[in-house]
Order: C-alpha cells, then sequence, then structure tokens
C-alpha cells in the first residue's frame, strides 16, 4: 500500500486548499443558506482549471493525476460540498466523454468542458429509479438525423445551471447515454430546493418532451456499452465522493478541535473532559483511515488495477459513514451552538447524511462490498473452491 | 502468445467466478456469474493486464461475453496494431 504523495502532488493539494480557504470556506455558510451557488464561484472554479481537472491537456484541461483529482476534491470537500458536488457532477460528464466518446465528440465538447464554458450535469435519476439503473423509463426513439428523448429525471445536481446534460434512456428497450444541450427545444428545466443538504447544488427536475437531438450525440454504445459508460462515470463520481466526505470530516475535526479548544464547562476547556477526547479522538482516527483508503483507491485508480473498483467501494463507504459520524460528534461537541446557524457544523451533518445516499448508498455498498470480498478473498489449496449445497443441501 | 492471453484471462475470470471452472466458450454474462461492476474491472484488465486497449467501438457484448470472446478481441486489436 503505497500512501506517501509526490511533491508535485503535495503542491497541488496547497494550491487546492489555498483556493478553497480564500474563496469557499468563507462563504459556504451563506449559500446553503440561501440554497443558492452563485454563477460568480462557478466562473472562479473555471478560471483556476478546476472544472478541466479530468479533461487531458491535449483538450484544453489540467489533466490531473487521480490522487490529485482526489486532493482537489478534498479540499472542495471541507469547504463546501454543494461545490465539491458541482465539480463531481461535470467531472463525470468530462470523464464520460474523454473514456468513451468518439474523437469528434470529444473535439467538439472537451475544451468547452474543460474551460467551463459548458457546466456538464449528470442525468441518470428518476422518480422510480436511482440505484436500479434497469428502471429508467426515459425513451429514446430513432427519428431521422437522430434521436427525440421523452422522459423525466429529477434531483439532478447542478441542473438549474448546466449547459449539457448526459441523459440515459432507453434506446429500443437497450440502456443508453446521450448528450443534451440545454437550448435544446423539448427540454425544461424546473429548480428543486428544499434539499437535507448540499443545498447550494442547485438541484433540478429536467424534463424531456420529444427532444430532438442528432444521431453523433449518443455517448458509447447502448446496452454492454452503456454499462461501460454509465460504471466509469458512477466510478470516478463515487471515488469524488469519497475524498469529499474526507474533506468534510476534516472540517468537522478542526472545527471541533477549535471550539474545544476554547469553551470552558466546569472550570476548564471542552479538550479536557474525557468524554469529548474520546470524540475527537475517534474523529481524527476515522479522518485518517478514510483518507488512506482515498489514497489506496487513488493509487490502484492511476495504475488502471481492477482492483481500484472494489477499493474506490470500500474508500467511498468508508469515507462517507466516517464523515456522518464526525459530523454527529463535531454537532454535539458544540452544544448548543451546533444546532444553529452560527456554526458550520450543522451543515456539515446535513451534508454528510447526503453523502450516505448519492453515488451508491451505504446499503448498496454493504451489498457489494459482502459480496465482493468473496472475490479478494484468498483461495483455497486446490484452486477451485468447495461446492455449495444445493437446495436439498447436498453437495452433489 | 494467444495461449498466454488465454490463461491469463482464465484466470482472471476464476477471481471472479469461484465456485466453478468456466468454459472457454461459456456466456459468463447469460450465466449471472458477474455483478455490474464487473464490466468496469474487465475492462481495465483487458487494457492493462493484457495491454489491448478497449474503445468505444469494442464495447459490445460479444467482444466480451466468453474466454474466446476475449483472446479473439485481442488477437484482433493486436493484428490490427502490427498492421
Amino acid at each position: 500500500m503505497r500512501v506517501q504523495l509526490t511533491a508535485e502532488q503535495q503542491r497541488a493539494g496547497e494550491r487546492f486548499a489555498a483556493f478553497a480557504d480564500d474563496h469557499l470556506v468563507p462563504y459556504a455558510d451563506g449559500w446553503d443558506r440561501a440554497q443558492e451557488l452563485p454563477r460568480a464561484v462557478v466562473h472562479l472554479l473555471a478560471e483556476a482549471g478546476h472544472l478541466g481537472a479530468v479533461v487531458p491537456a491535449d483538450h484544453g484541461g489540467a489533466g490531473l493525476d487521480a490522487i490529485s483529482f482526489g486532493l482537489l476534491h478534498e479540499e472542495a470537500g471541507r469547504a463546501c460540498s454543494s461545490v465539491r458536488s458541482l465539480l463531481t457532477v461535470h467531472s463525470m460528464v468530462s470523464y464520460a466523454l474523454v473514456r468513451w466518446g468518439r474523437p469528434e465528440l470529444r473535439a467538439r465538447w472537451l475544451p468547452e468542458l474543460a474551460r467551463g464554458t459548458y457546466l456538464g450535469a449528470f442525468a441518470v435519476t428518476e422518480p422510480g429509479a436511482g440505484s436500479d439503473l434497469a428502471a429508467l423509463s426515459a425513451q429514446a426513439r430513432p427519428v431521422a438525423g437522430g434521436y427525440a428523448l421523452d422522459g423525466h429525471k429529477h434531483w439532478i445536481t447542478f441542473g438549474q445551471y448546466a449547459d449539457l446534460f448526459l441523459v440515459f434512456a432507453r434506446l429500443e428497450g437497450r440502456p443508453a447515454a446521450f448528450l443534451v444541450e440545454r437550448q435544446r427545444a423539448g427540454l425544461t428545466v424546473v429548480p428543486q430546493a428544499g434539499a437535507l443538504g448540499t443545498r447550494a447544488s442547485m438541484l433540478a427536475e429536467v424534463r424531456l418532451t420529444d427532444c430532438r437531438i442528432p444521431a453523433e450525440n449518443l455517448v458509447g454504445r447502448p446496452g454492454f456499452g452503456l454499462s461501460a459508460v454509465a460504471a466509469s462515470a458512477l466510478e470516478l463520481g463515487r471515488y469524488s465522493v469519497a475524498w469529499g466526505c474526507v474533506g468534510l470530516a476534516e472540517a468537522c475535526v478542526r472545527a471541533s478541535l477549535a471550539y474545544a479548544d476554547t469553551r470552558e464547562q466546569f472550570g476548564r476547556p471542552l479538550r479536557r473532559h474525557q468524554l469529548v477526547q474520546r470524540m475527537l479522538a475517534d474523529m481524527v482516527t476515522g479522518t485518517s483511515a478514510a483518507r488512506l483508503l482515498c489514497q489506496q483507491a487513488g493509487w490502484l485508480r492511476e495504475s488502471g488495477d481492477p482492483a481500484s473498483v472494489h477499493a474506490t467501494w470500500l474508500a467511498k463507504y468508508f469515507a462517507s459513514t466516517a464523515a456522518v459520524r464526525a459530523a454527529d460528534d463535531a454537532v454535539q461537541i458544540h452544544g448548543s451552538r451546533g444546532i444553529g446557524d452560527a456554526y458550520p457544523v450543522q451543515r456539515y451533518l446535513r451534508d454528510a447524511k447526503v453523502m450516505e445516499i448519492i453515488e451508491g448508498s451505504t446499503q448498496l455498498q454493504q451489498i457489494t462490498i459482502a459480496e465482493s470480498a468473496y472475490q479478494v478473498r484468498p483461495r483455497p489449496a486446490g484452486g477451485v473452491e468447495p461446492r455449495r449445497p444445493d437446495a436439498e443441501g447436498l453437495i452433489r | 502468445m494467444m495461449e498466454n492471453i488465454r490463461e491469463q484471462v482464465r484466470a482472471f475470470l476464476a477471481r471472479y467466478i469461484r465456485d466453478r471452472e468456466v468454459a472457454d466458450d461459456e456466456d459468463i454474462f447469460t450465466a449471472g456469474h458477474v455483478n455490474s461492476l464487473f464490466v468496469m474491472q474487465l475492462v481495465l484488465f483487458v487494457e492493462g493486464e493484457l495491454d489491448c486497449p478497449v474503445a468505444d467501438e469494442d464495447l459490445e457484448l460479444e467482444n466480451f461475453s466468453s474466454v474466446d470472446a476475449i483472446v479473439a478481441l485481442v488477437e484482433r486489436r493486436t493484428a490490427a496494431v502490427r498492421g
């Protein structure tokens, strides 16, 4: 297991941290209260090159390695989970094109996405389909020169701002992915408010009614090809969220250390009370462990190792649940002040809970990780494992 | 060389399908041996361990459905590179 960063990655991390401290941390509570991220922040992210993180340099992007990409998302997550969500979905759309887009599609869109002149959003979730992609009901049908899309997507992160949607729909019975520009006739965006957390992530419903797109907007291939397109993008999203949770937990640590250092009860600072120390210790340990799992997933991802898939699930599962525990304890340490909006910890708790649901719920991850554990356990001597008993309890 | 590739594919599949041996012509997807994450792992394996870049046009089920199919894909791609 490799855990150390290169000098270049360390410098990148310092640059991302400074950006977060200067441009995001002071304002994140206000954006949360207003349920709105100002457009100017998107422009700042674009100017800093953060919207081109996964786009290769030959298409105008930063072409970050997996660890540096993670550090960017950690620092964004430490400051504002809504901003981190923006980076996540924009990167997912970009990466789907980087990985599976045809050359002409990459040449057309990647420079725009890298510059941030077009903002991407990932339109998969429907009222009747979340974790279960097989339940998608949005439909695409071939028409002269392209496709016509009909369907209803909701909870689309940054749907209110996005210029380019990666829409998942069924094409002749098989799932497929399509690029749909916002200005296409038949695409309507309806803002959604009132979410528990990541309240500045500009959620929206996206309604498609006989929305016509050209044939070249199909990304990858229907059916099996879609599995790869969706899996690649969702994998990156999971990796991003895992790192964002490390940042969120780190924010809980910093807020709690500061508050416990100055707040006195019974004649001494909170940090001297043993039950508070227990919470601080768990928070610090959970954050460090989550970061190590993310780094491990990152190194495997960077080397193209199939084990990166399992490692990313471990990282996201652990980091998201650690973030919830850290935020829960951070609110507890802050006492009555923790539940008011003068301190950010109540935002951290609301945001952390969202992380347990997006990019694979905790329960879906538990099922997947348990199943995968059978694949990575050592084989018994002799190679093939013992046959399982059949329905009658007999091994035949 | 292709026999070596075949052995690598068999060994890879054996990591995911552990309670039985898979015949070279057996469809690993229709037999329900693998979950949705496996697609990603399989593509990474073909690219990384078999050194065979996978492009959009390769993403058809018939190219990945069995040991024979994967070996045939690698053969075609290798021949194309050699010209």
